[in-house]
């Protein structure tokens, strides 16, 4: 599948596309097939997003997976810093982006 | 603006040619310099020179600066323009490196730059402007 | 320390000002990303894996108790709490809003600091010896002529789109503390006749076609300095290559022309740039280094230290180190506690050594290279209590240029750029060699880590270096063996074939039990490397 990823203009938060809009969480994340340069244009002429690039990625019962390490990097946040993740209360929130 | 020019005397109708048009011709009295081409070569021609204009192709390419640089200390008077893909960011540089004019290929709002150029009241260094640096300030 | 005037204080104001609007211009829509990128990077503003990354300048890695407070406050009030003290003397926020950029810029310029030329194809940050001011080695306080070079490199109108980054160290003594020679410029202050000047130095760096400068100029007295740094950047602006990203260094020119006749173009340019009148007169490094006279020391100040209590004696063997002035010492705080993130301090631990700048170091901080940091001017006898509060907030590691005093980048965990993590492997080192008398027994080694081929953590001029590489979407790590950044400057040489995470922490202790079979005398590794070779470490490693 294919998702679309960028950061927020303003906050430069990683953000991911849902179908109607930027949620901070891959799982909202939906393929969008071979339409994704289609809505980046629209979506960063309007700076909903910053920079914003088409991936990779498979799905998984827990949702979209980011094919590249990068990406689930930035999916959850710095491994070495588990407290400034997005699942600070889950330990092994880490082994996921490995 | 399409175009933007500080100084007093008429713009020059004559189109520019390019380098090595320039040196194979003697009538030209403008020149259009690549940012690979060095602007030395113009130096034994300065006096009958009216307007070199040195193109910016890419706005990173930052080559143009010191062939402007190079002919205002080789002592050329006319008018120098930067044409191309200049932004209203960069306008600040050019001007201290010795540009005159400019032609770029965006329009520029104009309350932009009026705020750009007149937001630093001092500089560092000497360069190609009348501007006198704080050493000098310091020092007299 | 330099204390900004009312010229250099308009000059950091205005550049608030100007920020400001880039990103008001931004958030409008005046300005695509494309057009703002450029804008932001040369304010050290950066968009990073998580967010946007703030670098702030710490010119030549000095600053005031003062200032490194204002540097904990913009961590507490604008990011997650703590920052990260680069290889370049500077430090970074990794959580930075691109709406809060302006007021960040703002509080910084209330202390005289700001992010000018952090990042961006212009001339970034001077950095400096560390020891500047307190080492009896050095001729002179280098620091004088880095001030001079910041001031004439800031907004320097024809050198603000260079073909690619350019970064200029000086130092003032034989012992080499901050890689000058592998810098685009590195510059060594030394004394002729009575007199001082610069030698030139250009064509230096890492990434991925490291070199070592050769020396351009031997000896450029004060009154040509900026004229010949002039002639030495217009020589590359012109000819420096922008037909590929990766060949755009000076270094590359250099290695192209070759040294000598880079020389001559230099001299040429030299020989009418000189005509200009770009150099201030001999008055103004005066002011400046009037700025940089020694602290008021106490003369007589007790020269003994009581050292017993062990752990004391421990940290003031590996940690603090001599001063030109009797009774004083320098102290290094590293930032290198085992399992911790190398660079990283909290908003709390930036403020307790601002404290103790204050209180035991005539108010002065220093930044070094190896991503630690120094209290330059401490009495003796204050030794103890500066130690027991830097126990206190867990600053008191002692293990300056040990196995685990590791220069490591921020890796994949934080950068855009990287292939692979850092910082784990650092931490994964560091607990392997947790224990301090086996570190002591390997002294000093230092180890450096990349997590791309930008060499950010310096991983060529690792005694020993790891390079994280991508192989087929996973971490990869090569080994390099033999390189310095000292006064002996040399390159590492890769091993062979990478490892995997722990793998590389295996190969590195085949590397170092190699290293005490073979041993004679009290060689360092390094020098046990240079005398034995390459080759027996290579049988260890791979068998």
């Amino acid at each position: 599948m294919k998702l679309l990823t960028g950061n927020d203009l303003a906050s430069g938060a990683v953000t991911w596309w849902t179908g109607d809009g930027w949620s901070l969480h891959v799982e909202d994340a939906v393929d969008v097939d071979e339409h994704g340069d289609a809505i980046l244009a629209v979506e960063e002429a309007a700076r909903r997003v910053n920079a914003p690039y088409i991936i990779d990625a498979v799905g998984t019962p827990e949702g979209p997976r980011p094919a590249h390490i990068k990406d689930r990097v930035r999916a959850l946040g710095p491994t070495v810093r588990p407290d400034l993740t997005l699942k600070p209360a889950d330990p092994d929130a880490g082994n996921w982006v490995i | 603006m399409g175009e933007l020019r500080f100084r007093d005397d008429e713009a020059l109708e004559q189109p520019a040619v390019t380098l090595d048009a320039f040196l194979d011709q003697s009538n030209a009295t403008a020149v259009r310099l690549e940012p690979d081409e060095d602007a030395r070569l113009l130096i034994p021609h300065l006096d009958r020179l009216a307007l070199v204009e040195i193109a910016f192709p890419k706005f990173r390419d930052g080559r143009g600066y010191s062939s402007a640089r190079i002919l205002r200390e080789a002592g050329y008077k006319g008018e120098l323009r930067a044409q191309g893909d200049v932004l209203v960011d960069q306008l600040r540089e050019m001007r201290r490196c010795g540009f005159d004019s400019f032609a770029p290929e965006k329009p520029l709002d104009p309350a932009v730059v009026k705020t750009t150029l007149d937001r630093y009241d001092q500089v560092y260094q000497r360069a190609a402007d009348a501007a006198v640096p704080v050493w000098k300030l310091r020092h007299g | 320390m330099y204390k900004y005037d009312q010229y250099d204080q308009a000059i950091v104001d205005a550049r608030v000002d100007e920020f400001r609007d880039q990103v008001r211009r931004r958030m409008a829509g005046e300005i695509t990303e494309d057009q703002f990128k450029p804008l932001r990077l040369m304010n050290g503003l950066y968009l990073q894996l998580h967010a946007y990354m703030l670098r702030v300048a710490i010119p030549y890695g000095t600053l005031d108790s003062r200032q490194m407070h204002m540097l904990a406050h913009i961590a507490r009030k604008y990011d997650r709490d703590y920052g990260h003290f680069t290889t370049r003397q500077n430090i970074q926020y990794n959580w930075i809003k691109l709406e809060d950029a302006g007021d960040i810029l703002a509080d910084l310029a209330t202390v005289e600091m700001h992010a000018i030329q952090t990042s961006g194809n212009c001339i970034r940050n001077i950095s400096s010896d560390q020891y500047a001011g307190a080492a009896a080695d050095e001729v002179a306080d280098p620091r004088p002529w880095a001030e001079l070079l910041r001031q004439w490199s800031t907004f320097h109108p024809e050198f603000s789109y260079l073909p690619r980054k350019f970064k200029i160290a000086v130092i003032a003594s034989d012992e080499d503390r901050a890689a000058m020679r592998l810098h685009d410029i590195g510059i060594q202050l030394v004394e002729r006749d009575g007199k001082l000047g610069a030698a030139f130095y250009v064509g230096g760096g890492m990434g991925r076609t490291p070199m070592v400068a050769p020396l351009i100029k031997d000896f450029v007295p004060i009154e040509d300095f900026l004229s010949y740094a002039e002639a030495c950047l217009r020589v590359y602006n012109r000819y420096g290559r922008r037909d590929n990203i990766y060949k755009a260094r000076i270094k590359i020119l250099i290695h192209e022309l070759g040294a000598d006749e880079y020389r001559r173009q230099v001299e040429q340019e030299f020989a009418h740039v000189k005509s200009l009148g770009i150099d201030p007169p001999a008055a103004e490094l005066e002011r400046i280094t009037a700025f940089f006279a020694p602290p008021a020391f106490e003369a007589g100040a007790a020269d003994t230290v009581d050292r017993s209590d062990p752990d004391f004696a421990v940290w003031l063997d590996q940690n603090v180190k001599a001063h030109k002035q009797p009774g004083y010492a320098i102290v290094n705080i590293s930032l290198k506690p085992v399992g911790g993130i190398p660079g990283d301090a909290s908003s709390a631990q930036i403020d307790v050594m601002a404290d103790l700048a204050e209180q035991y170091s005539f108010d002065e901080l220093r930044v070094t290279h190896a991503q630690n940091i120094v209290l330059p001017h401490v009495a003796k006898r204050d030794l103890y209590a500066v130690w027991q509060k830097l126990v206190e907030a867990d600053l008191a590691s002692p293990n300056l240029d040990l196995i685990s005093d590791i220069i490591a980048c921020p890796g994949l965990d934080y950068c855009s750029l990287a292939n692979a993590r850092s910082i784990p492997v650092a931490q994964k080192i560091a607990q392997r060699f947790s224990d301090l008398d086996r570190q002591r027994t390997l002294g000093e080694l230092k180890l450096k880590i990349s997590g791309c081929i930008n060499a950010c953590g310096h991983h060529h001029a690792g005694h020993i270096g790891i390079l994280g590489v991508d192989r087929k979407g996973t971490e990869n790590y090569q080994l390099l063996l033999g390189g310095s950044g000292a006064e002996d400057t040399s390159l590492g040489k890769i091993t062979g074939p990478g490892f995997d995470e722990d793998g590389v922490v295996d190969a590195i202790e085949r590397v170092t039990d190699k290293y005490l079979e073979l041993r004679e005398g009290g060689e360092r590794f390094l020098d046990t490397y240079r005398r034995v070779g390459f080759d027996p470490f290579k049988e260890a490693i791979y068998g």
